[in-house]
């Protein structure tokens, strides 16, 4: 066919030269239709190697296709597909070019066959996905976007070195299996583990995400993360270090998003705290965990953008999102209510909605494989998920108290967004085979036996019960206006109760670590900021001649000198 | 007539330019025919590049005087790559030139301006095509003199200091030359550059030739502004006229690398300069040095002449540390990055010189809100300055691949860390730039500023085009560079 080999980046980057030259109706058009026509294109490809040429004498291949790529691949056009028709009432043009970019930058990630490819896609994600976050306009989000930048270029430096050492062992640049030996494999996995929002370097994410437009946070949420799930899966799968980083990066965000306000950044905890299941699947590396860390990425997306959209909805409605101004939205916003619970009830795993067929993998695989201690972290971060964002994001925005803001169901384009996902979270959770038959392995596994069932209702709700009882005795960390950084004023004037020491004392921990990389950014902004003037002055004033020459001489002198006396 | 190709190259600019005289009146007919003279040049610079490919080095005797009485010209491959370089961008400089030099200087001082364009011009590639050491410092002297002129043309008074400045530190390096060359001579009584490879190893262990040796490196390395021999050049660069600075960015620090590379490498030899003398640790540490201080000291600068001035530093320590590894792939990264850097510095300088039309200022706050107003200027120095940076499908890309790998066939991983850290420099004062057009709010009315005119637009997006093309399609610059490397280094391409 003629245009197989048109990599499914291009109608992507096309579209968003499109979108920057059209207005109105006609771009909306042009946007959704952009990823239903390359999803079906890409349906009708086949498996292989489909676009490779030469660049400085190495084979570049922009364009590979297998059944690891295919599955990223397919959820990717659906989630750009979703937050297209969630964003069609955006009229900022520089968003919906970025978004268009972005989501292609993804793509051509997943399908890039060599690592000078994906350096490129890596470096675009990062410089696409930043206009999302500045497209907020605040003074805020144009820090946290400059700050996510640089962790974000970082990253992609480490790649280029790590590629380019690569090259010097192997003598290739096919992305293939990497592996923990040499510096290479060292420094690729350092970059791909930042993109991933490993533990301590996560802190770009959290800032980050909740700074965002209400429509970018959703882009955002779907390809960044999931981009580097898909690359550690191709480099590093089996390798042990990523079940115990996997299973931190379950474990650790539940402190945070518990006490966390500002529900958008909830989410953004849970976010790596979902992708710490699935870098755990990685870690395994057996087919059951593969296809579960794999699957779960799929349906995270979907069901971490409808929770996004449906808090993007309250943001853009009420013009808050703090948890502690919001509450009783129910009454005026049900629709949105409804949808947000379905995405609760995904992610917190219930049996019959998506998270449950594909978190189950991952658990069953650590069970089989020995790691009976790495099974107790998931059980306990499967509850933490549910307590945060299956209880806490629905409780606090649509019910509790009273907020008395009484803002009606967001416009038409998002609700059909929320649906669509919302009706793919039940309609994966119903019917998992649809999903198991795109994986790359066939294990024959089913989700729906009685001792998942079982076990993991069982586990819903006693979490539940927690939750339920801790509030009712006042011992929940309640919703204040306030940051993580005021944690201990907050704490103190409450019931010292033995609960509430402990999670502020480990996320207290975890962050002075993490705080410890994102102060040593912001150092080196302001170093390199116009502040530091007597930097300044030292090395650009202007030299008298007489100084000029004096250092001729000296460099003249010390070279005579390293000459007769070496 | 081909045959007479290599002395053609010199003597078109240098006769054309005393002939501008005849024209003084018409400043524009004036630039035609400097134009015409160096298309010219660029032709026999492309005749000569094919020559040398397909049949090797040319060796051509001025007035048939055969060497060691007379002077040789001898055009190998890297010759003809400095001369196509040189000429090509003197060439697309000097079509902007007439647009932005009616608005920068006065009438009567415009002819003037194109016969020292011309000479200086002939003065490099003089400089490249000679293979007499004295020859060298003839010509040396031809391009600095009307280099002085040239820059104190600049419309802002500094540029009378800056020229002074340079005057003087320009001196001191040729003399510094001369000196060596003299101490040279005095030990093998040759100048041509050929005999002087054959008889400097005899007498390579004395103290006189290490004095040559050390006089004519720091010579070179003043004029090709090595850290920290470079406080001439941000403001010589800044203060003079903008077609000036866009000529003298891509061409002129080239040539003095080209100047170090010849000593270095084919004079005095790779055995006797890197291991007999600790040659490599000293450019290896300024080279290094340069990068990171000169880019920090570029983040600082509020005059955008000057980030891209301080840049240019940073940017010839790159090249320095390519020298520096002292194996036939680092020299390669060096000839790429001489070829990649001319393309960008030019193109930024005179997109630059565009801003300067319009504006009348290169002040980073007279930037505020260009975006806009002119977006294709602008757009230029964006994609221009992730050239510099080092972006994937840039040239500059392909510079900093091909220095890593040298430096990693090496062992030196640190110092491929280094460079990639350098350019993450390169992209904060890039995005000063770009926050002043896109992101601030207009200091000049809607409707006061309009885009530049295509006269000065073309030439700078050709070179641009070319900044991606070569980023590319990669056959020219990399392949003439290997072989002009490996044939350096002794090796059959």
């Amino acid at each position: 066919m003629w245009m197989l080999e048109i990599p499914p980046f291009v109608p992507f980057f096309i579209g968003a030269v499109l979108a920057a030259v059209t207005r109105g109706p006609l771009r909306g058009a042009i946007m959704v239709l952009i990823p239903v026509l390359s999803a079906i294109h890409l349906w009708m490809v086949p498996e292989g190697i489909h676009l490779q040429f030469n660049f400085l004498g190495y084979e570049l291949t922009p364009y590979r296709l297998d059944k690891l790529s295919v599955m990223f691949g397919y959820v990717f056009h659906i989630a750009a597909f979703l937050a297209i028709i969630y964003a069609l009432h955006v009229k900022d043009t520089v968003q919906q070019v970025a978004a268009m970019m972005y989501a292609g930058s993804g793509l051509g990630a997943v399908f890039s066959g060599d690592l000078l490819t994906l350096f490129v896609f890596w470096e675009l994600l990062a410089f696409t996905s930043v206009f999302l976050i500045w497209a907020r306009r605040t003074e805020r989000a144009y820090k946290a976007g400059m700050r996510y930048l640089i962790v974000q270029v970082l990253s992609g430096v480490i790649l280029l070195v790590g590629t380019l050492f690569y090259q010097a062992e192997h003598g290739t640049l096919a992305f293939e299996f990497i592996g923990l030996n040499g510096i290479a494999g060292w420094l690729i996995f350092i970059a791909f583990g930042i993109k991933c929002a490993f533990p301590v370097a996560h802190n770009w994410l959290t800032d980050a995400y909740p700074e965002a437009t209400v429509t970018g946070t959703v882009f955002l949420s779907a390809f960044t993360t999931k981009v580097a799930v898909y690359t550690l899966a191709r480099g590093y799968p089996g390798t042990e270090l990523l079940v115990y980083i996997g299973a931190a990066m379950a474990c650790f965000p539940i402190f945070f998003a518990v006490i966390e306000n500002d529900l958008r950044r909830v989410l953004a905890y849970s976010l790596i705290n979902q992708v710490g299941f699935m870098v755990v699947g990685v870690g395994i590396g057996t087919a059951l965990a593969i296809n579960g860390a794999v699957s779960h990425a799929f349906n995270d997306v979907i069901f971490k953008g409808l929770l996004f959209m449906s808090m993007g909805a309250v943001l853009k409605m009420t013009g808050r999102i703090n948890g502690s101004d919001l509450g009783g939205l129910y009454k005026t916003m049900p629709k949105t209510t409804v949808l947000c619970i379905v995405g609760a009830a995904s992610i917190s795993a219930f049996p019959l909605f998506s998270g449950f067929v594909s978190k189950s993998m991952v658990m069953t695989a650590a069970l089989e494989n020995g790691f009976d201690w790495i099974w107790l972290m998931l059980l306990f971060a499967s509850a933490g998920v549910f307590h945060h964002a299956g209880i806490k994001i629905p409780y606090f925005a649509f019910f509790a108290h009273d907020s008395g803001l009484r803002a009606s169901d967001p416009p038409t384009n998002m609700i059909i967004a929320m649906s669509i996902a919302a009706a793919l979270c039940v309609g994966i959770g119903v019917y998992p085979a649809a999903l198991y038959s795109l994986l790359p392995y066939d294990t024959g596994y089913n989700p729906y036996d009685a001792t998942h069932i079982l076990a993991q209702t069982q586990l819903l709700f006693f979490s539940a019960l927690a939750f339920v009882w801790l509030n009712l005795k006042n011992l929940y960390p309640p919703e204040l206006p306030s940051t993580n950084l005021d944690v201990d004023w907050t704490y103190r004037r409450l019931m010292p109760a033995i609960i509430k020491p402990t999670i502020v004392m480990i996320s207290r921990v975890y962050a002075a670590a993490a705080g410890f990389i994102s102060g040593g950014i912001n150092w080196g902004i302001n170093f390199l900021s116009e502040k530091n003037s007597k930097l300044n002055g030292m090395i650009s004033s202007n030299h008298p001649a007489g100084s000029m020459v004096l250092w001729v001489v000296v460099i003249l002198a010390a070279y005579l000198l390293l000459t007769f006396f070496k | 007539m081909t045959l007479h190709l290599p002395i053609l190259q010199v003597i078109v600019p240098l006769i054309a330019a005393p002939l501008c005289m005849f024209l003084k009146q018409y400043p524009k007919a004036v630039w035609l025919f400097s134009l015409l003279a160096s298309a010219l040049t660029l032709l026999i610079s492309a005749l000569l590049l094919q020559q040398v490919l397909t049949s090797g080095t040319i060796i051509y005797e001025l007035g048939g005087w055969q060497p060691p009485w007379g002077i040789e010209y001898r055009i190998d491959q890297l010759n003809a790559y400095l001369l196509l370089i040189i000429s090509a961008i003197s060439t697309i400089v000097l079509v902007a030139a007439q647009t932005s030099i009616e608005k920068e200087l006065e009438s009567y001082r415009q002819s003037y301006f194109y016969m020292l364009y011309l000479l200086s011009l002939a003065g490099m590639l003089g400089i490249v095509a000679t293979a007499d050491a004295f020859n060298v410092f003839v010509f040396l002297e031809i391009s600095s003199l009307s280099a002085y002129a040239l820059i104190a043309l600049g419309k802002d008074r500094r540029a009378l200091w800056a020229s002074y400045q340079y005057l003087i530190m320009g001196t001191v390096g040729a003399t510094f030359i001369l000196i060596g060359i003299g101490l040279m001579y005095q030990m093998t009584g040759t100048l041509n550059m050929n005999d002087l490879a054959q008889r400097l190893p005899e007498v390579a262990e004395t103290r006189t030739v290490f004095v040559a040796f050390a006089f004519t490196v720091v010579g070179i390395c003043l004029k090709l502004a090595l850290f920290p021999l470079h406080l001439w050049l941000p403001n010589a660069y800044a203060y003079a006229p903008s077609i000036v600075t866009a000529f003298f960015a891509a061409t002129a620090t080239k040539v003095a690398i080209y100047l170090l590379i010849r000593f270095t490498f084919s004079i005095f030899g790779l055995s006797f300069s890197f291991t007999t003398l600790p040659l490599q640790t000293l450019f290896l540490l300024l080279g290094l040095l340069g990068v990171f201080i000169a880019s920090m000291t570029a983040i600082y600068q509020n005059n955008v002449k000057h980030i891209f001035a301080y840049s240019s530093v940073a940017q010839v320590g790159y090249m320095i540390v390519g020298l520096s590894v002292g194996s036939a792939l680092g020299l390669t990264a060096t000839l790429i990055h001489l070829f990649n850097h001319a393309l960008m510095k030019s193109a930024l300088f005179l997109a630059l010189a565009a801003v300067m039309y319009r504006i009348g200022s290169v002040q980073l706050n007279q930037f505020h809100g260009l975006g806009r107003q002119m977006p294709l200027t602008m757009a230029a120095i964006v994609v221009g300055g992730l050239s510099l940076v080092g972006v994937p499908l840039t040239v500059g890309f392909v510079s900093k691949w091909y220095l890593v790998l040298a430096v990693i066939e090496n062992g030196w991983w640190h110092v491929a860390l280094l460079i990639l850290l350098g350019s993450l420099l390169a992209i904060i004062y890039l995005w000063k730039i770009v926050e002043a057009a896109y992101f601030k709010p207009p200091v000049h009315e809607a409707g006061t500023i309009k885009e530049a005119p295509y006269s000065i637009l073309i030439p700078v997006w050709v070179l641009i085009f070319a900044n991606l093309y070569f980023g590319i399609d990669t056959r020219l610059s990399v392949e003439v560079a290997q072989s002009a490397a490996q044939s350096l280094f002794g090796v059959a391409p």
